[in-house]
């Protein structure tokens, strides 16, 4: 056990420091390079030239931004994928994000999403309006529930398309909420989305173990003294505040909570608690990495990093549902 | 029973009475349709005018024949072509949710059709030519990935979910990519849209999808053969695996033709063969009440999106994905009302 445990830190150490190098890259590539030298005197010797202009105030905030994004939407994979056992949940496929970013737009239609308060609630209720849906037409299989994720998603993409070319003028500022993307996020105002992703990154730590015991089924966790109705609450709370408030930071973005957790898996072992943490530092390796490359991949300018993970996400899903073959799908 | 038997030497059809009249009431809403595409527009021309204007005379012949008339003809005929694919796929996969928009070959095909417009010249036999190749070559990669499950199961439509996302990731990296290299606008047609289709666009798409309906005209009864059961097919003499080869191609050429010219229009193949084989009252997936009903749904669409706020007309492929959404979720929903 004590083996099984030094085994676990070790790669979460490991993952750390590959964390740290992306965010280093995140910090140095872009429309204009900075060398890591310069990134680095921007830091400790700041004297205000563009380069450490950039740095400072573009790309550190976006690499968190990133960092807190990817965090969000692998724990919120990671815990719905343990609470309902099903391989493929994730919240862009079961719908969660796309409902939390057309919400954020309907209401920003009607003037109500001014504030970040406003909008982070409107983005909750939506993820969380969303996922009830889903769930409710797509339980009672895992290959219906992405069905029936996927149809409300394209429904919601379709809805808020033709509202964009109705009311170009309402509309048009809404672009990025039909395709996640982190660029120039980080001017924004997001003290309040942040905060609640942290907080609710500790909830999934804490609410980790009971959820682990009522993987063993919930006689296994009647006897452990787990309150499996509550538990089953506060996770879907859990899931939809960070669903909802990684969508308000940077729109929807689907396939990191599918990705992470599968990985994750394979190094944590059965213990839901390590998935958690493992999921905690790899889900932003995951954006900060597709965030970089979303920079280079066009001559100019930038393509949304929603783009990129779902051309990661694809072959991912398939991976998934083939490994799962065996398994009652 | 109400059928009716049509006997000309060896050849013999057997017609049900209800389909019948099912496709004779779909023909004239079509028709009824066509007449309403063509009388609407920045400028009303009223029914006789456009009667006139067909036959050349009267002020609005540049208009009716040269402007409105591709663009209705189109979304009859695309139509039609997405509702066969829609069955033919159907029938295939056994299965109402394995219509080509959904596992995802619209998406392939536009792949195909956005590299010829980016790196070939898009000449129309180019557009063609390699957006089929892109349709067959994503269903190449589905059926691979699909083997070792079948055909006929949840699992093969949710990989071609799956390369869908990934088909679509790349379409909108080489549109952003076009769009700051040629300037080319493009949010409208990678919905699916009919704005502005003119008869020099559509001539090459409607003979192609002429001889695609023709060949599949001769093989007809074989597919309705296929339809009862694999064993029963092959005892009554159908060569099963070159007939689905010929259905798989012929799906896979209707939906590249139409995307190639039109974008990937979704909802149309999922949901016609669906809705034309209740109204028929037909075993199976039929092909005919399919095409008629693809015709009227992409027609009534496309109207629907011109007129929804009159001055600019939206992209038909916004109008079918808001609809085809809600209806696939009803899909599913009635399926877990079921034991």
């Amino acid at each position: 056990m004590t083996s099984d445990t030094a085994g676990r830190v070790a790669v979460l150490a490991t993952a750390l420091a590959a964390l740290a190098a992306l965010a280093v890259a995140s910090l140095v590539v872009g429309a204009r390079g900075v060398a890591p030298a310069e990134v680095l005197r921007a830091f400790t010797d700041f004297a205000g030239t563009d380069d450490h202009l950039i740095v400072r105030g573009h790309r550190a905030p976006r690499t968190g931004l990133a960092i807190c994004v990817g965090a969000a939407l692998a724990v919120s994979g990671a815990l719905i994928q343990a609470m309902t056992r099903n391989p493929l949940a994730e919240p862009g496929i079961i719908g969660a994000t796309s409902g939390a970013a057309f919400a954020v737009v309907l209401g920003s239609a009607f003037g109500l999403a001014a504030a970040q308060g406003a909008e982070l609630a409107l983005a909750v209720a939506g993820a969380a309006v969303a996922t009830l849906v889903v769930f409710a037409v797509g339980r009672t299989s895992p290959l219906r529930l992405v069905l029936t994720g996927v149809a409300l998603s394209t429904t919601l993409a379709g809805v808020s398309l033709g509202m964009r070319l109705m009311l170009p003028e309402v509309f048009d500022h809404f672009r990025f909420w039909s395709v996640g993307s982190l660029a120039g996020r980080e001017q924004a105002p997001l003290a309040v989305p942040v905060t609640a992703m942290a907080v609710a990154l500790a909830g999934a730590l804490l609410v980790s173990r009971r959820l682990g015991a009522i993987a063993l089924g919930e006689n296994v966790a009647h006897a452990l003294g787990v309150h499996v109705g509550r538990t089953r609450v506060l996770t879907l709370a859990l899931v939809t505040v960070l669903a909802g408030a990684a969508t308000a930071v940077a729109g929807p973005i689907a396939f990191v909570g599918l990705i992470v957790p599968h990985l994750a898996r394979r190094l944590a072992g059965g213990s839901v608690p390590w998935l958690v943490a493992h999921a905690i530092v790899l889900g932003p390796m995951l954006v900060v990495a597709a965030d970089t490359l979303s920079r280079v991949l066009l001559p100019t300018g930038e393509v949304p990093v929603a783009i990129v993970t779902s051309f990661l996400g694809g072959p991912a899903l398939i991976w998934v549902v083939r490994r799962y073959g065996a398994v009652a799908l | 029973m109400s059928a009716l038997v049509l006997r000309a030497g060896r050849v013999s059809a057997r017609l049900d009475r209800r389909a019948l009249v099912a496709m004779a009431v779909l023909a004239v809403v079509g028709l009824g349709l066509a007449l309403l595409g063509l009388c609407h527009g920045a400028r009303m021309a009223t029914p006789s005018q456009v009667l006139l204007a067909l036959v050349g005379r009267g002020d609005s012949v540049v208009v009716i024949r040269d402007w409105r008339l591709p663009r209705v003809a189109a979304g009859l005929v695309f139509g039609a072509a997405l509702g066969v694919a829609g069955a033919l796929f159907q029938n295939l996969t056994r299965n109402p949710l394995g219509s080509p928009d959904v596992i995802g070959l619209d998406a392939g095909a536009y792949t195909g059709a956005l590299i010829a417009i980016t790196v070939l010249s898009a000449a129309p036999t180019q557009l063609a030519v390699s957006s089929v190749i892109g349709g067959l070559a994503t269903a190449a990669v589905i059926y691979a990935l699909s083997l070792r499950s079948g055909l006929s199961s949840m699992r093969l439509i949710v990989i071609g979910i799956a390369v869908n996302a990934t088909l679509t990731a790349v379409n909108t990296w080489i549109v952003l990519r076009a769009e700051l290299e040629v300037a080319m606008a493009a949010t409208g047609w990678s919905a699916g849209s009919l704005n502005g289709v003119d008869w020099a666009e559509v001539r090459l798409p409607f003979a192609i999808i002429a001889v695609l309906l023709v060949v599949l005209a001769a093989r007809a009864p074989a597919v309705q053969q296929a339809a009862l059961g694999d064993s029963l097919a092959v005892t009554s003499g159908v060569d099963l695996g070159r007939l689905r080869l010929l259905m798989m191609l012929v799906g896979v050429a209707a939906t590249a033709t139409v995307t190639a010219v039109a974008g990937p229009i979704v909802f149309i193949a999922l949901a016609a063969p669906q809705i034309g084989r209740r109204l028929a009252g037909a075993p199976g997936v039929p092909l005919l009440p399919a095409a008629l009903t693809g015709a009227v749904l992409l027609l009534a669409a496309d109207i629907a999106a011109q007129m929804l706020l009159a001055p600019i007309s939206l992209p038909v492929g916004v109008v079918t994905t808001a609809i085809g959404g809600c209806y696939l979720i009803w899909l599913l929903a009635r399926e877990v009302g079921r034991p």
